[in-house]
């Protein structure tokens, strides 16, 4: 049995670090967004899904218009994210603007319910308009744009592993996914506005008074956040290929967990907490089975993150990287 | 001759509660004005509502003849009206260096902000051996002397100082209140909030008695210290 585990471990460990960078990136919006608002932005997810919608309309116009093929796909699907996070960028400030920013004073729990509000529009109002433009469909699918499989003899190296293979999207996926938090994490503490955003998360009045704009703070900060999150639905979208406009919620979740065990609030534990979830994750679907004699299949993999978010919650609440916070949601 | 801060009929709640009941007081260039009063008189209200953190309710707040009633905070700090809060409010994630920065917020210029950061070393060298140390892991004397760098960094026309002596030892205190000296001999006019109030009214101009939201006296600092009512209250 262990003999099992260990030969599939090489892919199981590069599934699971592309699936859990693009719980971090997600995760990353949750965790900034409870830095500087202690709010857990509940619509995250959907901005994600959003993303994805946005993101595949955007790729089909590109195939429609015959450039798929033509022009280097790379540069298309980085386009499309561009454009997708400019887009859910917006609408993040146009969500803080209009559920959260006149409740800012009201308790969080008023604050956590107009997110949810906000998510299920955001559903209903992408469900509405791919039915609308997709013949009544409401799920889509994207063009077919990494077609090749990378295979690495694995086997030949050390005769107890198997080969491992991977489609080129889940390379592209790792690339960018791993770019996008380089580039945040330069800005968050090399930049005027990174060092606002953490001036603003530690002491609000205090930044203010350093002469800080602090609404401009949170909406640069939802900016980016939703930015990143709707960028990511695009990479799912290329990966997976099938959306619909549900796929925000369990994914919303799992990143949310993953905020969590790294600690919210912190920008590098969002990071690592999207690593392990989706290792856990991923070493659940391929060993579930065996280690259980077949008993629990592949399919309970998703319960994994969640027993990971109670225990988390149980013995260390602050998660890996927090520090003990003295108001919790 | 008008007034480089000018206060009238200020009045400021929080929610129900009313902090201050139609104040009266001005500053002038070049003073050292110190608002004394006990624990809940409505100091540090008064310096939030200069600053922008509390809403007046009603009155008049004029800084160089302009209203500043119920700008934000950021507008104001970029009238060179600089609060150094109460408990020093340092960012404690960040290093010395960063706090230094941000308090030059308002600056674009680089080499603004570096020369503004060697004075400030000139004041508190000791801040130059310590900028990558987190602001948290100060000691408080230090982290005081931080704010007070911190807060120069915007080169302000007027400096309030929230209680800067709270919580420190005598001869820290002694050298604090030197250097608030020296900067305002430097040019800097000052509003000192304190319950250190034989302190403040020594070095003061002019200074305020605050008690539950009102002022009940005024006066020269030497006049102050030799007031009965408040040797009594303030002094003892
Ligand atoms: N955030 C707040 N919410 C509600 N009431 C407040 C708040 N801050 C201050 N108060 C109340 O306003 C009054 C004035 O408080 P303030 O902090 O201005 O006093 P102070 O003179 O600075 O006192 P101290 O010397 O203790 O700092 C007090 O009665 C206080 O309880
Ligand atoms: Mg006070």
């Amino acid at each position: 049995m262990l003999e099992n585990i260990l030969r599939t471990l090489p892919q199981v460990l590069f599934d699971g670090i592309t699936l859990g960078t693009v719980y971090a990136v997600i995760a990353l919006g949750y965790t900034m967004v409870y830095g500087i608002l202690k709010l857990i932005n509940f619509a995250h997810g959907e901005i994600f899904m959003t993303g994805a919608f946005i993101g595949t309309a955007i790729l089909l116009a590109f195939s429609s218009l015959g450039w798929i093929g033509t022009l280097p796909i790379i540069i298309l699907v980085l386009v499309a994210m561009f454009l997708t996070a400019g887009v859910t960028g917006a609408i993040g400030v146009g969500i803080e603007r209009i559920a959260y920013r006149p409740l800012r004073k009201a308790p969080k729990l008023i604050a956590l319910i107009s997110a949810i509000g906000i998510s299920f529009l955001l559903q209903d109002l992408v469900r509405f308009t791919t039915e609308f433009a997709n013949d009544g469909n409401f799920y889509l699918i994207g063009p077919e744009l990494f077609k090749s499989n990378i295979n690495v003899p694995l086997s030949k190296m050390a005769s107890f592993l198997s080969d491992a293979s991977f489609k080129t999207s889940f390379l592209f996926v790792l690339v960018t996914a791993v770019a996008l938090m380089i580039i945040l994490d330069v800005f968050v503490n090399k930049t005027k506005w990174g060092m606002a955003m953490r001036a603003v998360a530690q002491d609000r009045d205090t930044a203010a008074l350093m002469g800080v704009n602090v609404n401009k703070t949170i909406s640069l900060t939802f900016f980016i956040g939703s930015a990143l999150g709707g960028a990511t639905g695009v990479l799912f979208a290329v990966q997976y290929g099938t959306i619909d406009p549900y796929i925000g919620f369990i994914l919303g979740l799992k990143a949310f967990t993953a905020a969590v065990l790294g600690g919210i609030g912190n920008i590098r534990g969002a990071v690592l907490g999207g690593l392990i979830i989706g290792v856990v994750e991923m070493f659940a679907a391929a060993n579930l089975s065996t280690l259980t004699n077949h008993v629990i299949g592949a399919e309970y993999k998703d319960v994994f993150a969640f027993i990971i978010l109670i225990l988390v919650l149980l013995f260390k609440p602050e998660g890996l990287l927090g520090k003990a916070l003295h108001e919790k949601v | 001759m008008t007034h480089l801060l000018e206060v009238k009929n200020l009045v400021s709640h929080y929610g129900q509660l009313q902090a201050l009941r139609e104040i009266n007081f001005h500053i002038d260039e070049g003073e050292i004005v110190s608002l004394i009063g006990g624990n809940g008189a409505g100091k540090s209200t008064t310096l939030k509502s200069l600053s922008g953190l509390v809403n007046v309710t009603s009155g008049e707040i004029k800084f160089l003849d302009k209203s500043i009633v119920n700008l934000l905070p950021h507008q104001i700090s970029a009238m060179n009206i600089t609060h150094v809060p109460e408990g020093r409010r340092i960012f404690p994630e960040m290093t010395v260096e960063e706090n230094l920065y941000l308090g030059a917020f308002n600056v674009r210029d680089k080499a603004i902000i570096k020369e503004r950061m060697e004075k400030g070393f000139e004041y508190f060298p000791i801040l130059k051996k310590r900028l990558h140390q987190k602001g948290g892991t100060m000691s408080g004397g230090e982290q005081q002397m931080l704010a007070i760098a911190r807060a120069l960094m915007n080169q302000p026309k007027l400096l309030m100082l929230d209680e800067p002596s709270m919580g420190l030892a005598p001869i820290i205190v002694d050298q604090i209140f030197e250097i608030i000296q020296e900067l305002n001999k430097s040019g800097i006019t000052i509003l000192l909030v304190e319950q250190n109030a034989y302190h403040a009214l020594q070095i003061a101009d002019r200074g305020y008695v605050l008690q539950t939201g009102e002022i009940i006296l005024s006066g020269t600092g030497k006049e102050l210290i030799e007031n009965d009512e408040i040797r009594e209250a303030y002094l003892a």
